[in-house]
């Protein structure tokens, strides 16, 4: 560390012109250059010389390359794309391959290998300059009466705090508040499900295999994704007696019983995972598993879709299903819970 | 060197007369080209970070040119025929016209892609190098801070990037973020509902993520990258230890020309790498998932991979929710969002300085440490790297069972027992294997490296022969500095006090710790060699857990700030 004794700056007076700093600075003056620039091998370096002028010339060429691929070559269909993507890619990678090959090249085997050593310097400031430093702040605080008059100083600091609230304020309508809006989904009594897609209703004899598993979407909603977002429901047909739903209550109120199946063979669940809100998407038909694919939590459909592995903490909630008068399948209710991850003010 | 040689021709000189009469530059500009540029090959991984910033700068802004961040429905008559009438957002169809009707667009999204894998491996590769040589040392601790804002800016600049294309794989990502953000205590439905501005998807989070990546984190990252430059330039390298290396030189090649032209070439070989990747190595193919639905997704969903850490926190953490005063407080995902990264990033962070007050070494250090002679902390390191290898390998816990053919929540089980004991059977392992370097070290000091000639004397005894150590690996080799030991635990002084440092809790925990990075092979703790030179302790310190503990109670003169050299 510096124990290097300098002398004290001379005190300066305020108003008065700054001392002229000091001619040279020993510290950044640089050792005088003693190097040679001739190869130790003239042969060697001359060989390398052209193999570099070679590889310069090659990145020339590819260059140009590149420029005709551009020009020349179409793009649109996929097999074009492909084409053009390969002509420009392999010039390019030519190119700069070249370019940093030959550059390689020249500064191994064209300049000497000179290594130098330059003197470290403490970073720490001598004593007397971090005196000064002092010195001179605190003259600063002084002048301007900082520290002399609280009151200036505590109205400004009270001055700046709701401005720098501002920014914050200011981030207020970037979204609606979320309000209840998560406890509901677009599904109401009557609505009819309908496939996600071909947007076809279904009757309970269009789910003839057991095993089966369809998205369905509330009718009408096809293109609204916020909807879909919540309202996405899959419809597993069991063969009878495979369906064993529990009557489960949620603080009170009944989520998931077999008087909501259809037949007591089809049942409808929430598509959205109860974990971060992904489409549970994969049914292995034999065991009823419900997968999500994003972090596989584990839903078993036959029992009341409760959680058999995986992150997710709650069962996927159910949908009331119901027939309508033509014989539709059609929502008896929205979902008597919240569907999707949880959330604070979920209760 | 001849006058001739070193002439500047008068056209270049004129110029050059012309910027001093402006600027003053001739001074420190001549400093400036006699800058030392130590050489490692290690020391290039930072450059790989800087080189792939740069072309990222270059081939983002070209994308930019084309990109169209908006999530207004379209319905798609475009070149792909196989998305025809198909209804999808203007980002995603502009990605699709970048990369199938704009000359070269695939070419350089795939290049931009890749070059932001090639940013965040760089990242953390120049990371594990700076700490396991130590390198964050004093003085340079801001220096690293600097360095972990900047990559958990890559990890958000990377999300934002490649969430953008509003494809089916990243709109899932941006699901399960929205998810994520839900499940925070007290604010959460209100930072998603702010964040996608309302109900997701929304029509907002395409061209807000848009703004803040091509504006708000790359400035911040260029910011950060120049401070970080100016203060390595400022403070200058470190240097490995090497003879003539020493706390008060720094020795290499000059910038002008050498590293000038090193970097020169270093920056072609990585854009020419990212180029080659580019063209034969297909990345993110973003018309083969579709647009982006909120009903739809495939199996084997993973992130780039610099997030598969959280996705494999996700995947690891058992299911907890717990209900506090009608209020749901789910850890399922606080936890896995949380933790491992808080963990990673904050004690990253504290390192320095959790070391500096477990040592009690406040001293400047410009030589890099071997990481054997630092075996606390290179076992630390690698328990580090193991906790995230854990995790981010449970993010590909699906893949995994596939290729291996091993049940999936098999897989999960394995990650939620190896997520404790890798790190905690590394660390030990490392230290280990440290003081097992440290050990051949001391060999090769007091009997010198074998030659492979076995001799037999006259005696009928075989002996080995050796030469010993060449000044350069001599001074490799006795770089090593071990911290001085703080007075071990419950260590009283001659009138029954205990040292000041050493009450209490902390001065308990402080001195476990000082154990642990004080734990060193001493020269003349090797096995007897048969040779009897250099092995003057006899048999007293032949044993290794002797050696150990006698490092330990050795160091009553140990106070905070003294620094000993061994």
């Amino acid at each position: 560390m510096s124990d290097i004794e300098e002398p004290a700056a001379p005190r300066r007076v305020i108003g008065t012109p700054s001392p002229t700093p000091p001619a040279v600075d020993a510290h950044t003056e640089p050792a005088e250059p003693q190097f040679d620039a001739a190869p130790a091998d003239p042969v060697h370096a001359k060989n390398a010389e052209r193999l570099v002028a070679a590889l310069f010339v090659l990145a020339f060429l590819a260059g140009c390359g590149f420029i005709a691929a551009y020009i020349g070559l179409e793009v649109g269909p996929v097999d074009a794309v492909l084409r053009s993507n390969l002509a420009l890619g392999i010039s390019l990678s030519v190119v700069l391959l070249a370019l940093g090959t030959g550059s390689m090249i020249w500064v191994r085997h064209l300049t000497p290998n000179i290594e130098i050593e330059e003197e470290r310097h403490d970073l720490n400031s001598a004593p007397a300059d971090r005196a000064a430093f002092q010195r001179e702040f605190a003259e600063g605080a002084a002048i301007s009466q900082v520290t002399k008059r609280p009151l200036v100083r505590r109205t400004m600091l009270l001055a700046t705090a709701p401005l720098a609230l501002a920014p914050l304020v200011l981030l207020r309508d970037m979204g609606p508040l979320p309000g209840t809006s998560l406890r509901h989904t677009v599904w109401r009594k009557g609505l009819r499900a309908v496939t996600l897609g071909g947007n076809r209703p279904l009757r309970p004899a269009d789910m003839t295999a057991p095993g089966s598993m369809i998205t369905v979407i509330p009718e009408g909603y096809q293109d609204d994704e916020e909807a879909l977002a919540k309202a996405g429901v899959i419809l597993i047909k069991f063969a009878p007696g495979e369906l064993h739903i529990p009557n489960n209550y949620d603080s009170g109120t009944l989520v998931s019983t077999m008087d909501w199946t259809i037949n007591s063979t089809i049942v409808a669940y929430s598509k959205i995972c109860t974990h971060v809100g992904c489409p549970v998407a994969l049914y292995e038909e034999t065991t009823h598993h419900i997968l999500c694919p994003c972090h596989q939590s584990t839903f078993d459909a036959a029992n009341g879709a409760n959680v058999i592995f995986g992150p997710a903490a709650r069962a996927l909630p159910q949908l009331p299903l119901t027939l309508n008068a033509d014989g539709y399948i059609v929502a008896a209710s929205d979902f008597t819970q919240p569907v999707g991850p949880s959330y604070w003010e979920r209760g | 060197m001849s006058d001739d040689a070193v002439k500047i021709p008068a056209g270049l000189s004129g110029v050059g007369g012309w910027l001093d009469d402006r600027f003053h530059g001739a001074r420190g500009v001549r400093v400036l080209m006699r800058k030392v540029f130590p050489d490692h090959w290690s020391f290039m991984l930072g450059e790989i970070a800087l080189w792939s910033f740069v072309i990222l700068l270059l081939t983002g802004t070209w994308l930019a040119l084309f990109f169209v961040p908006s999530m207004n429905p379209v319905v798609y008559h475009g070149s792909y025929v196989k998305l025809d009438g198909i209804r999808m957002s203007e980002a995603y169809q502009s990605t699709l016209n970048i990369s199938f009707d704009v000359r070269g667009g695939l070419l350089i999204r795939q290049i931009h892609h890749w070059a932001a894998d090639l940013f965040m491996v760089a990242i953390m590769a120049h990371m594990l190098r700076i700490f396991f040589t130590g390198a964050y040392r004093k003085p340079r601790e801001v220096n690293w801070l600097i360095g972990i804002v900047l990559f958990t800016l890559g990890m958000l600049e990377g999300l934002f990037g490649y969430s953008l294309p509003d494809d089916q794989l990243s709109g899932a990502g941006l699901r399960i973020t929205e998810g994520v953000a839900q499940g925070v205590p007290i604010v959460g439905t209100y930072i998603a509902y702010f964040l996608f501005g309302g109900p997701f998807p929304g029509n907002v989070i395409v061209p807000r993520m848009y703004i803040i990546h091509v504006l708000l984190i790359p400035g911040l990252i260029l910011a950060l990258v120049t401070a970080h430059l100016f203060i390595m330039f400022h403070q200058k390298h470190t240097q490995m230890p090497a003879l003539g290396n020493t706390e008060k030189n720094v020795t290499g090649q000059p910038f002008w020309p050498y590293f000038l032209l090193k970097g020169q070439a270093w920056f072609f070989f990585i854009f020419g790498a990212l180029a080659v990747l580019a063209t034969f190595a297909q990345i993110n193919p973003v018309w083969l998932y579709g647009p982006y639905t909120p009903l739809a997704i495939s199996s084997a969903s993973q992130p780039d991979f610099y997030m598969g850490i959280l996705e494999g926190s996700l995947r690891m953490m058992p299911a907890w929710e717990i209900n506090f005063l009608g209020h749901t407080i789910s850890f399922s995902v606080a936890i896995p969002a949380l933790l491992p990264l808080g963990i990673i990033f904050t004690g990253a962070a504290l390192w320095p300085f959790f070391e500096q007050w477990a040592t009690g070494d406040r001293s400047v250090h410009n030589i890099n440490d071997r990481p054997r002679n630092a075996p606390a902390r290179t076992g630390l390191g690698v328990a580090a790297v193991a906790f995230y290898g854990v995790l981010w390998a449970e993010g590909a816990n699906d893949v995994i069972a596939n290729a291996l053919q091993i049940p999936l929540y098999t897989v999960t089980w394995i990650s939620r027992v190896a997520i404790f004991a890798l790190p905690i059977g590394g660390y030990f392992v490392t230290k280990r294997i440290c003081l097992g370097l440290q050990r051949k070290d001391a060999e090769l000091l007091t009997h010198g490296v074998e030659i492979g000639i076995i001799r037999q004397l006259p005696s009928g005894e075989f002996v080995e022969d050796a030469r010993p150590l060449t000044d350069e690996e001599r001074a490799v080799v006795e770089a090593k500095k071990v911290p001085a030991a703080l007075p071990a635990p419950g260590e009283d002084d001659a009138n029954g006090v205990p040292a000041p440092a050493a009450r209490g809790m902390m001065g308990w925990a402080r001195g476990v710790a000082n154990r642990a990075f004080t734990e060193t092979i001493e020269v003349g703790d090797g096995h007897g060699n048969g040779h009897g030179h250099g092995n003057g302790h006899g048999n007293g310190h032949g044993a290794v857990a002797d050696a150990e503990h006698a490092a330990v109670g050795s160091g009553e003169t140990g106070e905070t700030g003294s620094h000993e050299e061994h």
